[in-house]
């Protein structure tokens, strides 16, 4: 095939289709064992220094940060992160230090809140790089090849422009209709962590929303981290089985985390922390301040339940879930 | 200048917006202002608009402004709540009818920025890149940009960075790309006026001024030279009605429209 055009980005995650096989034949058990753990144990056991991690969800939605703030506590560092539309766990962990080079469909803004004081600096100050650009739809893709044991799914998108020239991506001609077709390169990302519904001790998972990426990053990633809201019964899920979303042979970690994404929104669960993340915009506009919030929310905390106490407790969970079902007006304190 | 009173310029774009949508079409939106404006055509003129989320929502009946194109508002009562890859293939394979974006720089040729202001590299300005924006604007049969402040840093002779297609370098060149055909920038809106492109040239072209504004405020407002009509309109103006949609169903926070 002739290669009309290559993109100069950094291929970040991509492997051999054999390559990719082999590892998975090698490192992941079919067997139904219980896989759950505490956040600490899966951060430590999956996630090494100068991995590429995924985030599952999208923006503020769905986040898994029960697994944000371990790897921040961890103190990880030099990791490449899948700017797949990644916001606020994204900004989060670039401003700890913690992510170093990204490649970026959607980074450093938190949409209608505005731009991330945090994760822009560091990429301005030269301390983040972005080491290709892609789109959604391109990222989304990348992980489509990887489920799929594919090299690269051809694509119309992203032919033409600047982002295509900055991206891993490879523009041909395309045999059957001899027009341009854009290869989207296979993504493997070593280590994904998604916040679910609910799910069982061996990982087969329910997600009562949008899956957004979550159903491809599931099946192409590496090692996968599930964060859940309730952990249920096996028999729970057999009697429903389509709606298994994630199914255990791709999982390596279940770790229950009831408000795992808190300060995002959790659908039909609880709304995003408006406060909590003004908070943040807020404080990230110096360095100072973020290790300020980190110092206050990650690190002198010791569990989950203890960082939602000192974010509002019980009440300000219930004003979370009433506002999520529309029972509370919209409050917009990051607002000028 | 468009003269502010009944209606200050934020609500003129999301009715100018609005005013542009069909109904029984598909419209895939961005954040922000794409929103507010399919919600006022859907409460209006175009109650069957099916509004498009690229994180998975199809056709909700949105209950208050999502604040983000994936949070559970983008698909509260809808037909369907899917995933990206569904409806990234839907549109690519042509179910959508209008794109709609917010942009930070556009040429004329209907090409935007949104990712660096200055050098890649080490960039004077990090922006947020593509996120869908280079998706709808390659699959949407037609393209509405909104940039909410005309001026000489917006209409630019050269982006920074070219985030995402319009006419690429000029007639053919989307095709030549690769591009769907038939695809491609329809309107650009402004706090101006609203625009289109030149059949021939692809190159921006004013199709009405807002009331109040004059044609050298459009031009002094560019790098480029905007081609001119021969006859000039004026731009419909929100009813009373519109305005209240937007002022207490719609954005009652002013987060998109001020206050």
């Amino acid at each position: 095939m002739e290669i009309l055009q290559e993109g100069k980005g950094e291929l970040l995650g991509w492997h051999d289709p054999d390559e990719a096989r082999n590892w998975v034949l090698k490192n992941k058990s079919r067997e139904l064992k219980d896989k759950t753990m505490s956040a600490e144990e899966a951060v430590s056991r999956f996630i090494s220094d100068g991995d590429f991690i995924a985030s599952g969800g999208f923006g503020h939605i769905r986040v898994s940060m029960a697994i944000v703030y371990e790897i921040i506590k961890q103190k990880k560092h030099n990791l490449a992160m899948a700017g797949k539309t990644a916001v606020h766990d994204l900004d989060i962990l670039v401003g700890a230090g913690c992510v170093s080079r990204v490649e970026v469909a959607y980074s450093f803004g938190h949409e209608l809140r505005g731009l991330s004081p945090a994760s822009r600096r560091m990429v301005e100050n030269g301390q983040c790089k972005v080491v290709a650009e892609t789109s959604n739809a391109g990222y989304q893709w990348r992980f489509l090849a990887g489920m799929m044991g594919i090299p690269f799914i051809p694509s119309r998108n992203l032919l033409g422009t600047d982002t295509c020239n900055y991206s891993s991506c490879k523009v041909v001609k395309d045999p059957f209709s001899g027009k341009p077709i854009n290869l989207i390169p296979a993504a493997y990302p070593d280590v994904a962590f998604i916040h679910v519904h609910r799910c069982d001790i061996y990982g087969n998972a329910q997600i009562d929303a949008i899956l957004v990426e979550d159903f491809e990053l599931a099946r192409c990633a590496r090692r996968l981290i599930i964060t859940t809201e309730e952990m249920v019964d096996n028999e729970i899920i057999r009697k429903e089985p389509w709606k298994t979303a994630i199914p255990f042979l791709v999982v390596d970690a279940v770790v229950k985390a009831p408000f795992g994404s808190h300060p995002c929104e959790m659908p039909g669960m609880y709304y995003y922390d408006e406060e909590h993340i003004a908070e943040w915009l807020n404080l990230s506009k110096t360095q100072e301040g973020v290790d300020e919030y980190l110092n206050k929310f990650v690190f002198s905390v010791d569990s989950f339940d203890n960082y939602l106490e000192l974010c509002g407790g019980t009440k300000k969970l219930n004003y979370l879930k009433r506002r999520e079902l529309l029972r509370e007006p919209m409050v917009v304190p990051w607002r000028k | 200048m468009l003269k502010e009173g009944r209606y200050n310029t934020r609500e003129f774009l999301a009715f100018t917006g609005a005013s542009l949508l069909e109904d029984k079409k598909t419209v895939f939106v961005g954040t922000g202002f794409p929103i507010v404006a399919s919600m006022l055509a859907q409460k209006t003129h175009a109650p069957k608009l099916v509004i498009v989320f690229e994180a998975g929502g199809l056709g909700p009946l949105l209950p208050e402004l999502p604040v983000s194109v994936g949070e559970s508002r983008t698909f509260y009562k809808a037909v369907a709540a899917s995933s990206m890859h569904d409806v990234m293939s839907l549109s690519q394979a042509g179910y959508i009818d209008f794109g709609f974006l917010g942009a930070a720089q556009m040429d004329m040729f209907g090409n935007i920025n949104t990712t660096v202001i200055g050098d890649h590299d080490l960039p004077r300005s990090r922006l947020p890149g593509s996120g869908g924006a280079n998706d709808v604007a390659s699959f949407a049969q037609k393209l509405i940009i909104i940039i909410a402040k005309q001026s000489k840093r917006t209409f630019v002779d050269k982006l920074d960075f070219l985030t995402t297609p319009g006419f690429l370098g000029g007639p053919n060149a989307r095709e030549k790309g690769g591009l769907p055909k038939g695809t491609g920038p329809y309107r650009v809106i402004t706090q101006l006026g609203t625009y289109g492109f030149d059949e021939r040239t692809k190159r921006l072209k004013l199709i009405s001024l807002h009331p109040g504004v004059s044609i050298d405020e459009v031009t002094d407002n560019s790098q480029f030279e905007i081609l001119l009509p021969v006859k000039i309109a004026t731009s419909p103006e929100p009813t009373d009605e519109d305005l209240r949609i937007l002022r207490q169903e719609i954005d009652p926070a002013g987060i998109v429209l001020g206050k």
